[in-house]
């Protein structure tokens, strides 16, 4: 098996979940079952109505750029450069911190259509990231 | 109303070490000497001190510097959390403490190996679980592992949002860096910065270039706070605090406060603001210089808003029509900042807030009668105002 260079996240009772979904493949948003308000990230209790009472829903995977980053120094290894780190406002409500990727880095602009991608590390690790929408104008 | 921490307490000594790349000596030991050289400059023996305040990132117990220096029984020791957002909660603690009587001359300290040791923004991993921990986890995996990348964010829908250009963050890094020029202890005394240097500089977290970013230092820096009517007896001229606060809004979280519905604005600076205001009693007018917090240039034109010398998106306004500068409406960083002087967490900004006060700054602004001194950006926060006794 490949050695991976990618940090991994520590699983714990809030967190731990949320990547299960992700290695099946999916973009989980955790939902107060009390309320029904969506949150990200996840965390044991409702900030709205202090309920402990949670399940998740399975996002589209579309969203909108809210913000970005391009990234040059420090290069850690494993990771490519110039890495375009982004914002996406996904169309649930929630908003979640990803990679873009199969796009250029002058290409990348605010408010573009961007869609998941679960991407897969060479030793299975599965997180997700997203690329510019598919039929969205460019 | 006046309240009960306004005017009870002062900074009546301030410590500095040698600011370096390679200190040579043990973060203890940097500790130790900007305490006794707090106490030497305020003229109180360290055998007075019964309270020492620093951050959960310091390396040095509060004991272990008490046994160092010499000082009395202690009667507090606390840390504050959230890197650079401590800075100037640890004079809030410290003031509590002595505004109650609790502890009558206290040390606030921060002294670190920032280039030779332990680096900031390194990274970390392993099989602990907390709620922490789990927090970084949300970046740490996409390659988000250091504070350029975390502020970047922010900063470039900031900028997008209203026009702010490589050049306005420009004006930032030359305006602190030309202060610099006149303080023998910046790292970068002696070197200017030209426009054409700074757009040139790499460009490292985008819109971040390397001059948007503060130092790496080793060194120490510490300040004595004690009550007001003490510090009269004492050596300096008081630096008076008039107001000091600590300040955490909804949807906090350390550097990557994102998932608030407005992203171009410091929820948590502004009611660090409103928040010393009402303490002090003083409003925005009342300010003729400040050492806004400055990890990154990008954080000083935010500030300008959320500390209300300006309305929202008109900070870049300021920075063009020299504001920052000497003769400007307000003088900031003059000791050249975390940017150009170095980067002690904050806590060497606190000192500059009482040079300015005293009237010994390197570059002294004509009569600055009250400063006001920001913690870290983007994190839990908080803001001091000083005044002239
Ligand atoms: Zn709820």
């Amino acid at each position: 098996m490949a050695q991976s260079f990618r940090m991994k996240p520590p699983m714990g009772e809030d967190n731990g979940w949320w990547w299960q979904e992700a290695a099946a493949g999916r973009l989980a948003i955790q939902r107060c079952t009390q309320c029904q308000t969506l949150r990200h990230p996840p965390r044991p209790a409702c900030g709205e109505c202090h309920s402990f009472a949670w399940d998740h829903v399975t996002a589209s995977g579309r969203g909108t750029l809210c913000s970005f980053t391009i990234l040059h120094h420090p290069q850690f290894p494993g990771f490519d450069y110039p890495l375009i780190i982004i914002l996406v406002d996904l169309e649930e409500g929630t908003r979640f911190t990803s990679q873009l990727i199969n796009c250029a880095a002058e290409d990348v602009a605010f408010d573009m259509a961007v869609e998941m991608v679960m991407h897969e590390d060479p030793d299975g690790f599965r997180l997700p990231m997203f690329q510019p929408a598919k039929g969205a104008a460019a | 109303m006046s309240h009960a921490l306004k005017d009870k307490a002062a900074i009546a000594g301030i410590g500095l070490t040698e600011f370096s790349k390679k200190s040579g000596v043990s973060e203890l030991s940097l500790a130790a000497q900007a305490t006794l050289a707090a106490c030497e400059d305020a003229g109180l023996p360290p055998s007075e001190i019964d309270g020492f305040v620093s951050y959960t990132l310091d390396s040095t117990d509060e004991i272990e510097l008490a046994r160092t220096v010499g000082a009395n029984d202690l009667k507090l020791f606390t840390k504050v959390n959230y890197g650079g957002g401590a800075a100037v909660g640890t004079i809030l603690h410290a003031v509590m403490a002595v505004a109650t009587g609790v502890a009558d001359n206290v040390i606030c300290y921060r002294a670190m190996n920032g280039r030779s040791g332990q680096r900031m923004g390194q990274g970390i991993s392993g099989q602990i679980v907390s709620s922490d921990l789990v927090h970084w986890s949300w970046y740490m995996p996409y390659g988000m592992l250091t504070p350029g990348s975390w502020i970047a964010m922010i900063a470039n829908k900031y900028m997008h949002r209203y026009g702010v250009t490589s050049e306005d963050l420009g004006r930032v890094a030359i305006s602190q860096r030309n202060y610099a020029q006149s303080n023998p202890r910046s790292f970068f005394y002696g070197k200017p910065l030209t426009m054409e240097d700074y757009l040139a500089s790499k460009m490292i977290a985008e819109p971040l270039r390397l001059y948007d970013f503060c130092q790496e230092t080793d060194g120490g820096c510490a300040i004595l706070v004690t009550s007001a009517e003490r510090a009269r007896d004492l050596k300096q001229k008081p630096a008076v605090i008039r107001g000091v606060v600590q300040a955490s809004t909804r949807g906090q979280e350390q550097m990557t406060s994102y998932y608030r519905e407005e992203l171009d604005s410091l929820p948590e600076m502004e009611l660090a603001a409103r928040l010393v205001y009402e303490q002090s009693g003083l409003g925005p007018d009342d300010i003729n210089a400040a050492c806004l917090y400055d990890a990154f240039t990008s954080e000083i034109i935010m500030q300008l808003e959320s500390f209300g010398f300006c309305g929202r998106g008109e900070g870049v306004d300021m920075v063009r029509d020299g504001a920052l500068d000497i003769d400007g409406r307000l003088p900031n960083n003059t000791h050249g900042g975390l940017l150009s002087e170095a980067y002690i967490h904050g806590m060497n900004s606190i000192a500059e807030g009482a040079r300015l006060v005293r009237g010994t700054s390197t570059s002294q602004p004509e009569g600055v009668e009250h400063v006001l001194v920001s913690s870290g950006v983007g994190v839990p926060t908080g803001a001091l105002i000083l005044g002239r006794d």
